[in-house]
């Protein structure tokens, strides 16, 4: 968990050396501050420590489907590096910064894209809510009989 | 120097790891990090393609990219805690009910 946010942080620093600042700050707010909140709200909600254990079976074929995946892609990326014919379709701008660039691009050439984006985010926070906040009127890690004996006891007293 | 191939070779390595940690978990909540370990790993990948080509393209997949992944983590979320309430644990051993 901790690894996790701090690799977030790491890959934001990633981004502002490679000179996309705006998508660092985004990956900063975004990753390290709501995806993480949400994972550690949900770590703390299911007691991910208990039921962490692991079995670890020797998986030879997972290992050799890994490693040559990992090959695979190596070389996907590597090859068509000495292509030069690339063009820049929205080449950056000398002298403005990256947030003005990613802004004029956003929401000119890219602006149907970020609306389909908005829609598809309010239909996800409409489906989170819907799916957990059904019956979350009982307990849903602790179980029924800790809370029965608790009444009793109240009722004893 | 580093060129754009030490990016993408880490980018791959990064998605790798995620990639392992999909196929090797059995935790639910450990393979929703794996996964967010990939979609890192390929964010990367996109601004150090949009640096090295002078292109902002790469960067705008990567910010729809972060988009959809933030709407997974919270429908993702949502089901895993529809599970939880129906069977009890988050293990992956647990869920499989169909035996093929």
């Amino acid at each position: 968990m901790t690894s996790l946010a701090s690799g977030m942080v790491l890959i934001s620093g990633f981004f502002f050396i490679l000179g996309a600042d705006f998508l660092g700050v985004v990956q900063l707010i975004v990753y390290v501050g709501a995806v993480m909140a949400l994972y550690s709200f949900a770590m703390m909600f299911f007691d991910a420590t208990r039921d962490i254990k692991e079995k670890n079976t020797p998986a030879p074929l997972i290992f050799l489907l890994g490693g040559l995946s990992a090959l695979v892609l190596v070389l996907m990326f590597a090859g068509p590096i000495h292509f030069e014919a690339v063009q820049a379709l929205y080449p950056m701008h000398e002298g403005v910064g990256n947030a003005q660039d990613v802004g004029i691009v956003l929401f000119t050439k890219y602006l149907v894209p970020f609306e389909v984006a908005a829609v598809m985010l309010l239909v996800a926070m409409i489906a989170g809510i819907i799916l957990a906040g059904k019956k979350m009127d009982q307990s849903l890690t602790e179980d029924q009989s800790a809370d029965d004996e608790i009444l009793q006891q109240k009722d004893a007293k | 120097m580093i060129g754009l191939t030490h990016y993408l070779i880490v980018s791959a390595i990064l998605f790798s790891i995620g990639l392992m940690g999909v196929l090797r978990r059995r935790n639910l909540l450990m393979l929703f990090f794996a996964t967010e370990v990939m979609l890192n790993a390929v964010n990367v990948a996109f601004a150090a393609i949009s640096h090295y080509y002078n292109d902002l393209t790469g960067q705008m997949f990567a910010f729809f990219v972060i988009a959809i992944a933030a709407s997974e983590v919270a429908v993702g979320l949502g089901i895993l805690i529809v599970l939880y309430k129906k069977h009890g644990s988050l293990d992956l051993d647990d869920l499989a009910t169909m035996r093929g």
